[in-house]
C-alpha cells in the first residue's frame, strides 16, 4: 500500500500505551490513594488550614517513592522517566490529591534536573523536601517571568498566586536572569482563598531574602515548566476519566420516570462524545509524556497540543459531571465540586488553551492574521 | 522457517531482499504486487500465503513506508477501500480456505474492486431490518432485493452481500452473509445522484440473481455476527488509518492558510488552530488504537475515531469555504459525474465541504455510534427494543 513520505520528527510517534510497570505503578498509587485519600477526606481538608495533606504526601512521596521517579538513581532517584510520572499524575487527578506533587516532583524537579543542580534535588527526589518554582500558576512555558531582582547576595520582590507555596521548604526563583533557591521560611508568605482548595495559592514577596544561584539563564525555568504542562496533561486526563466513571455509575441507578437516566439519548450521547474526548486525551497526553521523557525535538509541539486539548476535555467532564448529577451534583456534599474547581484552575494553569494554541501557531507555521 | 512471528528485523530484512529481486522501475506493476502479495509483504499480518507472514500488524506501516520510499507500485486503495477496509477482513475472518485463496489476492492487488450491499431503502441505521431475500435451492441461492447507497458498485467484480434469509425468527438471527459477483445476471446497477451532483454512489437492484452456496460467508443465519465484523473494520478503516501530520483535509486549509495571507483574519485563525490541534489529537489517537489493535480484530473504540473524522472533517471542510470568502461562493461542477475513486480531499474546497457531510452518514450515523459507545463501552442501558423478540415477517414497516 502507498506511504506518504513521511518526516522522521513530526511523523513519529513513540508507544501510547502502558506498560507492566506502569499498570503495577498505577495500582500502587490507586490504591494508597483510595486508603487515603478519600472524596471525603479530600473535601473535609479543604477547609483546613494545614496548606495540603502531608501524611498523604508521606506516602506518595517517599513510602512508594514515586517523588524520584524522573530522577537518575545516581542522583538519588528511582531512574524511571516522566512516561512513569504521568502515570502518577493521572492517578493523583482521579483524586484531587492535595500534595505537592505537581510542583514539587514534577516542575521543581525538571527546574533542578536542567540546571543539573544535585544536592537539592536528591532531598526533592526522597521526599525529604518540598520546592516549588516561583512563577504565578498560570505562567505558561516561554512566558516572561518579571517581578523579583537579585543584588547582593538576596533577592527583592513579589510573586503572586504560587501554586503549593505554603507547601515549599524551598522556593526556586526566577529572578535578574537566572534562578535562585530561596529557604522559604525567609519569605513572606500569604495563604490565597483559591477557587482549587486541593492545590492552594500562595502570594509571595522577598524582601532582601538570602539567595542561591543555581541556574543561568531562562532555560531550566523553560524546561521546567513545559515538562509541568506534559504531564499536567495526565493529570487532566485522570481527572476527567474519573468524572466519567463516577456519571456513567449515577446515570444508571438513578431513576426518573421508571427509568434510569442514562437509558435516555440526550444523556447517553453527550457521555459517549466525552468519553470519545478522553481517548483522544489518552493519546495526546501519552505523546506528550513519551516525547518529554525522550526529549524529543517535537515536544514542545506535542505538549502544546496536549495541553491545548485536554484542559477543555477535563473542564467538560467536570462540567457535564456536575450537570448529569443533577440536584446532588450542585451541593457540597458531593465530589463533582472538588473536579470542577481543580479542572478549571488546571485549564488555567501553566498557559491557556489560547495560550498553548498561539504558542502551537508558531510551532507549526500557521502564523495568526 | 521459524515458528515464531517475524519481527521489525525480519520484515525489513525481507522487504530489503525483495525489493532487491524485483525492481519496480522494470517490473509490470501489477506483476510486482501478485509477487509482493505472495512474499508475505501485502498484509504481514496476515497468514502465510495469504498475503502476510503472520508478523504483528503494528509492523506493517514500516513495510509500507520501506515500499513506497522504493517507489513501488500502489495497489490504490483510494479505489478499492471496500475491499481493502472491510471484504478482506470480513473473508479472513469467515471464509473458507478456499475462498480465502480466490478472493484475497486479486482484491489487494487491485486487479478485483468490491463494493458493500449492505444498506436498503427500507434498512439504514436498522440494518439489521433488511428486506433483500435469499431462497435456497440446491447448491445456490437466489437473491431478490433493492441495495442502495453502494459505493463505486459500477467499478466493482465482487460485492459484500447481506441478505434475510429466514423472515419467521426475529431479525438479528435470519440473516446470511454472501459474496455476490457484480457480473451475474440479474444484477442492476443503477447511479444514485448525490448532493455532490456527482454519482459515487448507485442504487443496485437484484432480480432472480442466483449465488453457489460455495460463495456464503459464514453460516446460514449468522449474517449479523458476519456484517458486525465487517461494520467494525469499516470505522476503523475510515477513521483509524496510518496518517502523517497534516494529512488530510488539515493539511488542505493549512497550506491555504500558508499560501494566502490576505485571508487571514484573527477569528479564522482560532478557528484553525482550534481545528489544528482536533486533527492532531485524532491523528495520534488513530495511532494509539492501531497500537491496540496489534492483536486482534478491532472492538467499538473504533466508533470514537469514525465519530471524531466526521465530526473534524465537516469542521475544516467548512472553515476552507469561509476562510476562501469570495472563492468560497464557487463550484467546480454540477455535471452528473461517476467518480473512479473516493478521496474526500478531492475536486474543489466546494465538493469538499458537501462530501463531508456524507461522513456522519455513512459507515454508521454519528448518532447510531453514539448508541453503541455508550451501550457497549460505557455499558449503559440499551435503547427499548420494541422488535426484539418479533419475527421479521411481522415487523410494521
Amino acid at each position: 500500500m502507498s506511504a506518504p513520505a513521511s518526516d522522521p520528527v513530526t511523523d513519529h510517534v513513540g508507544d501510547l500505551l502502558y506498560g507492566e510497570v506502569e499498570d503495577d505503578l498505577r495500582a500502587s498509587v490507586r490504591e494508597v490513594l483510595g486508603d487515603k485519600a478519600p472524596w471525603t477526606s479530600v473535601l473535609a481538608g479543604t477547609e483546613r488550614d494545614a496548606p495540603y495533606d502531608a501524611a498523604l504526601w508521606h506516602a506518595v512521596a517517599a513510602q512508594l517513592g514515586c517523588a524520584g521517579l524522573p530522577v537518575p538513581e545516581d542522583l538519588g532517584g528511582a531512574g524511571a522517566t516522566w512516561r512513569e510520572t504521568a502515570v502518577v499524575m493521572e492517578e493523583l487527578g482521579r483524586s484531587a490529591a492535595p500534595v505537592p506533587f505537581l510542583t514539587s516532583s514534577v516542575i521543581a524537579t525538571a527546574a533542578l534536573l536542567a540546571a543539573g543542580e544535585r544536592d537539592l534535588l536528591g532531598r526533592l527526589a526522597a521526599g525529604d523536601a518540598v520546592a516549588v518554582l516561583a512563577v504565578p500558576f498560570s505562567t505558561a512555558p516561554g512566558d516572561e517571568v518579571p517581578g523579583v531582582e537579585f543584588a547582593d547576595g538576596t533577592l527583592t520582590g513579589a510573586v503572586a498566586a504560587v501554586a503549593d507555596g505554603l507547601a515549599a521548604d524551598v522556593l526556586l526563583v526566577p529572578a535578574s536572569g537566572g534562578l535562585y533557591a530561596v529557604d522559604a521560611a525567609d519569605a513572606h508568605r500569604t495563604a490565597v482563598t483559591s477557587l482549587d482548595m486541593t492545590r492552594r495559592l500562595t502570594d509571595v514577596e522577598f524582601a532582601g531574602a538570602p539567595a542561591r544561584r543555581v541556574a543561568d539563564g531562562p532555560d531550566a525555568v523553560r524546561a521546567a515548566l513545559l515538562i509541568g504542562a506534559a504531564m499536567l496533561a495526565s493529570e487532566q486526563l485522570g481527572l476527567a476519566e474519573r468524572c466519567l466513571d463516577d456519571t456513567v455509575a449515577y446515570v444508571k441507578t438513578r431513576y426518573q420516570f421508571g427509568r434510569p437516566v442514562g437509558s435516555y439519548q440526550g444523556l447517553k450521547h453527550r457521555l459517549a462524545d466525552l468519553w470519545a474526548s478522553i481517548t483522544q486525551a489518552r493519546a495526546v497526553a501519552r505523546h506528550a509524556a513519551s516525547c518529554v521523557a525522550a526529549g524529543d525535538g517535537d515536544a514542545p509541539v506535542a505538549v502544546a497540543v496536549a495541553q491545548a486539548h485536554c484542559s477543555a476535555v477535563a473542564l467538560k467532564a467536570a462540567e457535564e459531571c456536575v450537570q448529569m448529577h443533577g440536584g446532588i451534583g450542585f451541593t457540597w456534599e458531593h465530589p463533582a465540586h472538588l473536579f470542577l474547581k481543580r479542572a478549571k484552575a488546571d485549564s488555567i494553569a501553566l498557559g491557556t488553551a489560547d495560550r498553548h494554541r498561539a504558542e502551537l501557531a508558531a510551532l507549526v507555521d500557521l502564523p495568526p492574521a | 522457517m521459524s515458528t515464531a512471528p517475524p519481527d521489525a528485523d525480519e520484515l525489513e530484512r525481507r522487504a530489503g531482499e525483495f525489493l532487491a529481486a524485483h525492481d519496480p522501475a522494470v517490473l509490470d506493476p501489477l506483476e510486482f504486487l501478485r509477487a509482493r502479495f505472495d512474499a508475505g509483504l501485502a498484509w504481514v499480518h496476515h497468514p502465510e500465503g495469504l498475503g502476510g507472514l503472520g508478523a504483528p500488524r503494528a509492523l506493517q506501516a514500516a513495510v509500507d513506508r520501506r515500499f513506497a520510499a522504493a517507489g513501488a507500485p500502489s495497489n490504490h486503495p483510494e479505489r478499492n477501500g471496500i475491499g481493502l477496509g472491510m471484504a478482506a477482513p470480513t473473508i479472513l475472518a469467515f471464509g473458507t480456505e478456499e475462498q480465502k485463496r480466490r478472493w484475497l489476492r486479486p482484491l489487494w492487488t487491485g486487479e478485483d474492486i468490491w463494493c458493500q450491499l449492505f444498506s436498503e431503502p427500507g434498512a439504514g441505521s436498522d440494518l439489521a431490518a433488511l428486506a433483500t431475500r435469499a431462497v435456497r435451492d440446491g447448491d445456490s441461492w437466489t437473491v431478490n432485493g433493492q441495495k442502495v447507497w453502494t459505493s463505486m458498485a459500477h467499478e466493482a467484480r465482487w460485492a459484500i452481500l447481506v441478505t434475510r434469509t429466514d423472515p419467521d425468527v426475529p431479525k438479528h438471527r435470519g440473516m446470511t452473509y454472501f459474496v455476490c459477483d457484480m457480473t451475474a445476471p440479474g444484477v442492476e446497477v443503477r447511479p444514485l445522484r448525490q448532493l455532490t451532483g456527482e454519482a459515487e454512489f448507485n442504487e443496485v437492484f437484484l432480480t432472480d440473481v442466483r449465488i453457489p452456496d460455495a460463495h456464503r460467508l459464514g453460516e446460514v443465519g449468522q449474517g449479523w455476527q458476519v456484517s458486525t465484523t465487517t461494520l467494525m473494520n469499516e470505522r476503523v478503516a475510515i477513521g483509524g488509518t496510518a496518517a502523517p501530520r497534516e494529512s488530510g483535509m488539515i493539511g488542505v486549509v493549512a497550506a491555504l492558510w500558508r499560501d494566502r495571507p490576505d485571508l487571514r483574519t484573527p477569528g479564522l485563525h482560532d478557528a484553525l488552530m482550534r481545528a489544528w490541534v482536533e486533527a492532531e489529537a485524532a491523528r495520534l489517537t488513530g495511532a494509539r488504537l492501531r497500537q491496540q489493535l496489534t492483536a486482534g480484530q478491532p472492538g467499538p473504540e473504533g466508533s470514537g475515531a469514525k465519530l471524531a473524522f466526521a465530526k473534524l472533517n465537516q469542521e475544516i471542510s467548512g472553515l476552507e469555504l469561509e476562510l476562501l470568502g469570495a472563492d468560497g461562493l464557487r463550484y467546480d461542477d454540477w455535471t452528473m459525474r461517476r467518480p473512479t475513486e473516493v478521496d474526500f480531499t478531492r475536486r474543489s474546497p466546494g465538493y469538499r465541504y458537501l462530501r463531508a457531510k456524507g461522513n456522519s452518514i455513512e459507515g454508521g450515523t454519528s448518532e447510531i455510534l453514539r448508541n453503541i459507545i455508550a451501550e457497549r463501552v460505557l455499558g449503559l442501558p440499551g435503547e427499548i427494543r420494541v422488535d426484539k423478540d418479533v419475527p421479521w415477517k411481522d415487523l410494521p414497516r
